[in-house]
């Protein structure tokens, strides 16, 4: 079993795997800020004190933790046009993943912030800290350290998930690959290229989460 | 007295090959006697067609089992409108050639594009159905030829001939969005996420088929090869009655009528 790899006849098609990867990083760094917000906004709500705020978060968490992803992709990208909003591929795909990601970070920050030490609590109160101040100064950033490594892996985990946007024509990394493969049918090649791609991608991103830990918590840097 | 035998032996022998032969150029002659098919088809008083049965909306099977399509209706055509009786040979794209060369059909009506090879063995009449890769949109779109899509966003499925076509002659301000398969690319145009795809027209009208509030219907051609009705060789008497009908059929605008049943859509303006 010999393969014969042609990987020259990938070079005229350079520019689509740039292309690609561009539109993957600034896709994924949307995504990260945007769904880590969401997921802290809504790990707030369900450990908050309105019931109310807290189901309707229940429900949306429920309900993307449990439906796949290509399927809320193509209900926002197919069905909301039919509601009257019609959004581009490329914000469909942006959207459904943020959306995406809001949901498991929700799940894994909130256990961040149950893992907080009741007295922590109280004694914040005790000092005369607002409730925004407690949970800001207080509570999250020992939440967040606890789960830091999870919500990385998570965030990977997207990043890697944008490949599905090439379904509905977004012209990301995987995108490229299918098109490339499709006018020279080198698919042994360019998938071999671009699977080198995510995985430098993967590891560069856990590097950055890295680094960006390094410099938020000085605290912990003795430890590493 | 043996070798007589034997000389008698191989002389009855040699009487028979004499005779095979002298039957054979007899037969022979008889065939070129009658060259021409079109009297021997009205002789018999019955046009023996090939027709697809796999290939709808061409030809395919069917509620009582007979074959039905646009390649159906065409044989049925040409037999009335020659006073003939018709019979239905359902063959395959493979066969349909050889039924032809070995005398067993006399038209071959089965959705048969032209090529070179094909020209060798076989004469084509004029085109008589369309099949074509084209850019659809909705009636109302003004759109002519691939200069006027500038600007526009056409779906397209990916790695197909449409969208190898379409970039070769799309304008670069086109937004291609090519998607994974034929359907997809049929929900974007449904759902309003693309305003024009590009396609065959056999999927244009499933689309036609399906109840939507968007219609879809041809704005240009990006490919065009059409079908031809396939008969034997140097039979010009039968070729030039096919074309005649042919062309009654597309003035009288009976072909329209069949091309709206079976395709939703009338005859493009290139078979005309």
């Amino acid at each position: 079993m010999a393969y014969n790899f042609q990987f020259s006849g990938l070079l005229p098609y350079l520019q689509n795997l740039v292309d690609g990867l561009v539109t993957t990083v600034v896709i994924t760094l949307i995504t990260t800020v945007l769904g880590c917000l969401l997921g802290t906004l809504c790990a707030a709500a369900r450990a908050g004190q309105s019931s109310f705020k807290s189901k309707v978060v229940g429900v949306y968490v429920e309900l993307i933790r449990n439906t796949p992803f290509i399927v809320q992709l193509f209900f926002i990208f197919f069905g909301l046009p039919a509601l009257g909003l019609r959004l581009s591929a490329w914000e469909a795909g942006t959207l459904a993943m943020v959306i995406n990601l809001g949901a498991y970070s929700t799940e894994i920050i909130r256990a961040g912030i149950e893992a907080t030490p009741k007295g922590q609590i109280e004694a914040a109160k005790v000092l005369g800290l607002t409730r925004f101040q407690t949970f800001v100064r207080v509570v999250l950033p020992p939440a967040i350290q606890k789960i830091y490594p999870a919500l990385t892996s998570q965030c990977i985990i997207v990043m890697l998930g944008s490949a599905v946007l090439s379904q509905i024509s977004v012209q990301e990394l995987t995108f490229a690959a299918n098109f490339i493969q499709s006018r020279n049918f080198l698919s042994f090649e360019v998938y071999f290229v671009v699977a080198g791609v995510y995985l430098l991608l993967s590891i560069g991103m856990r590097q950055l989460f890295n680094g960006i830990h390094y410099l938020v918590f000085p605290n912990l840097r003795a430890q590493r | 007295m043996k070798t007589t035998k034997l000389f008698r032996n191989s002389k009855t022998i040699l009487g028979k090959c004499i005779r095979m032969v002298g039957a054979i150029t007899l037969s022979l002659s008889a065939l070129s006697a009658q060259a021409n098919q079109l009297s021997a088809i009205q002789e018999r008083g019955e046009l023996v067609v090939a027709v697809p049965q796999d290939f709808p909306p061409f030809g395919s099977v069917g509620k009582d089992l007979q074959p039905v399509g646009y390649d159906v209706d065409m044989a049925a055509f040409l037999a009335e409108s020659m006073d003939l009786k018709l019979k239905l040979v359902p063959v395959t794209s493979a066969n349909r050639i050889p039924y032809l060369q070995t005398g067993k059909v006399d038209l071959v009506i089965s959705s048969m594009g032209k090529n070179a090879e094909r020209e060798k063995v076989v004469d084509f009449s004029r085109a008589y159905a369309p099949f074509f890769l084209g850019v659809f949109g909705e009636s109302q779109a003004t759109v002519k030829s691939p200069a006027d899509l500038a600007g526009k966003v056409v779906g397209v499925t990916r790695g197909s001939v449409e969208d190898l076509e379409l970039t070769k002659v799309a304008p670069s301000s086109v937004t291609i969005q090519r998607f994974e398969d034929n359907n997809t690319t049929i929900s974007a145009y449904l759902s309003g996420q693309v305003e024009f795809i590009a396609t065959g027209n056999l999927v244009a009208a499933k689309i036609a088929e399906r109840q939507s509030n968007r219609d879809l219907v041809s704005k240009f051609m990006i490919k065009n090869s059409p079908c031809y009705i396939g008969m034997r060789k140097s039979e010009p008497e039968l070729l030039s009655k096919v074309n005649t009908l042919v062309a009654q059929g597309i003035q009288s605008g009976k072909l329209d009528e069949l091309s709206i049943k079976w395709f939703k859509a009338t005859l493009p303006e290139e078979l005309k």
